[in-house]
């Protein structure tokens, strides 16, 4: 049976409750750390456990937390980035609504351990009736004396405060999400310096994705050592992968690290396979932004060996012939799915989230969109898949935040593994724009 | 529609909310207040007139143009009138791959309306979002903080049938 950190308790009834999460061992980590632990040794197992950050930049997180500056008389803060928009993640939202307490929770051990008497949640606008629950879980907390002044005797002070976004992509941009929290627009900043030394309000500031804090009661009570001991290599513990598209049961999955691609998209535990009827055509393993996968590059690697759900092997191959671990937005195309209009698709969407602030991104991303949707509609040229490819290019890298990244990705690689599927809609528009028509050659190869 | 009373004062009940909500951040950060803030007043006025951001900077002691360029910059906030019901729908990949295309263009027929319009009785406007963080349960549109998930004509049928009544 496999480990589940995040998900055991997750379907007991009435588990968002206070008394309920308490009777299930809750709130323990904190007793533990803020009874027992220095501040310092609480770090110390978030290192051990090798956890990497959950968001989908994969940074491990005790390190981030090293870094933090611990200047005199300086407030230090914790933000939880609940700013989860990537197209394809849902794990954090079905996380925070179905068992708030847990990243309640790891917020107050996060905090203790990096000195922060005021740390933020700050949740994507759309979530309201999320952040109500979660208000409703601190609130409950802080009766029951784990939040607020003097925890448990101890003298350590924390607020809670969960904050709302206003629909925008960006704000999941570390800096751009403090800006946010600011009340400005959400522009992500120009590093250095990093939060770590210059954040919130100009002070340092650790900015950590939900699924990686609410690990954080765990690592406590059972130890870093442990939560390494999970999953394989450098990929230790347990990942939320939030599986949608063609399959057999879309959902929120919590899988030990090392796990098998095919385990996972055809076994009953997990997605069941794809939807009857219907074969594979293509992955995007860890949502939108990461390189989509054809066939046969999924459950296996270019070597042959068996692709597995973790950070190494998914990026087995690097961007020839790999993708990435990113969020685990794992989203299944069947035969059915059209590879342009998809890219085209996303294409919209990061042109609509682009901040504006770097010309390549701005200008780029909505180049990359007219030039889908022309050939998506029938009115491409060969010459267009050519000006994609190096219209990605020349953001790739030339931006403030990983935004142009995350747009050029998804199209080159699409074009890498489906270039027929974008010739066929140049060289046989009337075909191709009829409606429901598939290139069915690729997947066939 | 709703039309923004003169002189724009926010419910006493709101008000109380909009000063807690400013003593949660530190001493002369007021101004991190302003995202929720626009949401208590979108809540009120249904929407977000300029009468209104100059209200919203006054209680947070910013310039009027702090505002609006927080108010223009995020999507969540309706800068024009819309009707009593905004269907905020999901447009994006996930969404589009479990038949999202098929029923969003039933549901644009069905009401008569394209994205950025309003019903001629006032009761539905159509606004399309990008992904909203439910791509399992797609296809996907909101409604204020209502979810509606796994949605087919029939389920249209009846959500847009109950908000009528």
């Amino acid at each position: 049976m496999a480990t589940k950190i995040l998900t055991e308790h997750i379907n007991v009834p009435g588990i968002e409750t206070f008394e309920v999460y308490r009777k299930q061992g809750g709130y323990a980590a904190v007793e533990k750390a803020i009874k027992t632990m220095s501040s310092e040794e609480v770090v110390e197992e978030a290192k051990k456990s090798g956890i990497r950050g959950r968001g989908g930049a994969g940074f491990p997180m005790g390190m981030k937390w090293g870094f933090l500056a611990k200047p005199e008389g300086v407030p230090r803060y914790l933000v939880c980035n609940a700013d989860e928009s990537e197209p394809g993640t849902f794990k954090d939202h079905h996380l925070m609504k179905s068992i708030p307490h847990l990243l309640i929770e790891g917020m107050i051990v996060s905090s203790y351990a990096l000195g922060a008497n005021k740390s933020f949640i700050y949740v994507r606008g759309e979530l309201m009736y999320v952040i109500r629950i979660l208000e409703k879980a601190i609130e409950e907390a802080k009766v029951n004396g784990f939040l607020g002044k003097n925890i448990l005797g101890s003298g350590y002070d924390l607020e809670l405060v969960v904050q709302s976004g206003g629909g925008a992509y960006i704000c999941g941009e570390e800096t751009a999400l403090l800006e946010s929290l600011e009340g400005k627009r959400g522009n992500p900043r120009n590093k250095p310096p990093f939060p770590a030394v210059k954040g919130l309000y100009q002070s340092p500031t650790v900015v950590n994705n939900v699924e990686s804090i609410a690990n954080m009661p765990w690592v406590i009570n059972h130890g870093g050592d442990a939560y390494a001991a999970i999953g394989i290599g450098r990929s230790t513990g347990t990942k939320l992968i939030s599986a949608s598209g063609h399959i057999q049961k879309p959902g929120v999955y919590e899988i030990e690290l090392g796990l098998g691609v095919d385990e996972f998209l055809n076994s009953d535990e997990y997605c069941g396979g794809i939807r009857k009827g219907h074969y594979l055509k293509a992955l995007v393993a860890g949502g939108s932004s990461v390189p989509i996968l054809p066939a046969h590059l999924i459950t296996k690697t270019a070597a042959g060996e068996d692709r597995l759900m973790s950070y190494e092997s998914l990026s087995d191959g690097g961007f020839a012939t790999g993708t990435m671990m990113g969020s685990g937005g794992f989203i299944v195309f069947d035969e059915t799915a059209c590879i342009v209009r998809n890219t085209w698709n996303f294409s919209r969407f990061y042109h609509h989230e682009s901040c504006g602030q770097c010309s390549p991104c701005r200008e780029g991303t909505g180049w990359m969109e007219k030039v889908l949707h022309r050939i998506e509609h029938g009115h491409g040229s060969l010459h267009d898949i050519d000006l994609l490819v190096d219209v990605a290019k020349k953001i790739e890298g030339n931006t403030i935040c990983p935004l142009g990244d995350a747009a050029a990705w998804p199209i080159a690689s699409a074009i890498r593994h489906f270039r027929e599927e974008f010739e066929w809609h140049i060289n046989s528009p009337k075909e191709a724009t009829q409606p429901g028509a598939v290139f069915m050659g690729a997947v066939l190869a | 529609m709703t039309e923004t009373p003169n002189p724009v004062a926010f419910t006493p009940e709101r008000l109380a909310k909009v000063k807690e909500v400013i003593t949660r951040y530190p001493e002369g950060r007021q101004k991190s207040a302003l995202l929720p803030v626009l949401h208590i007043a979108q809540e009120q006025w249904g929407w977000v007139s300029s009468e209104v951001m100059d209200y919203v900077a006054e209680i947070l002691s910013i310039e009027p143009v702090e505002v609006y360029e927080v108010a223009s910059f995020y999507t969540m906030y309706h800068l024009d009138p819309v009707g009593k019901h905004v269907i905020e729908y999901c447009r994006t990949g996930p969404c589009c791959l479990m038949g999202g295309e098929e029923i969003y263009d039933y549901l644009k027929q069905k009401l008569g309306i394209q994205a950025g319009e309003t019903t001629a009785d006032g009761l539905f406007t159509i606004k399309e979002v990008e992904c909203l963080a439910a791509c399992g349960w797609g296809p996907v549109f909101q409604i204020r903080e209502q979810f509606y998930m796994n949605l087919t004509r029939e389920r249209v049928d009846e959500i847009i049938e109950e908000l009528s009544k």
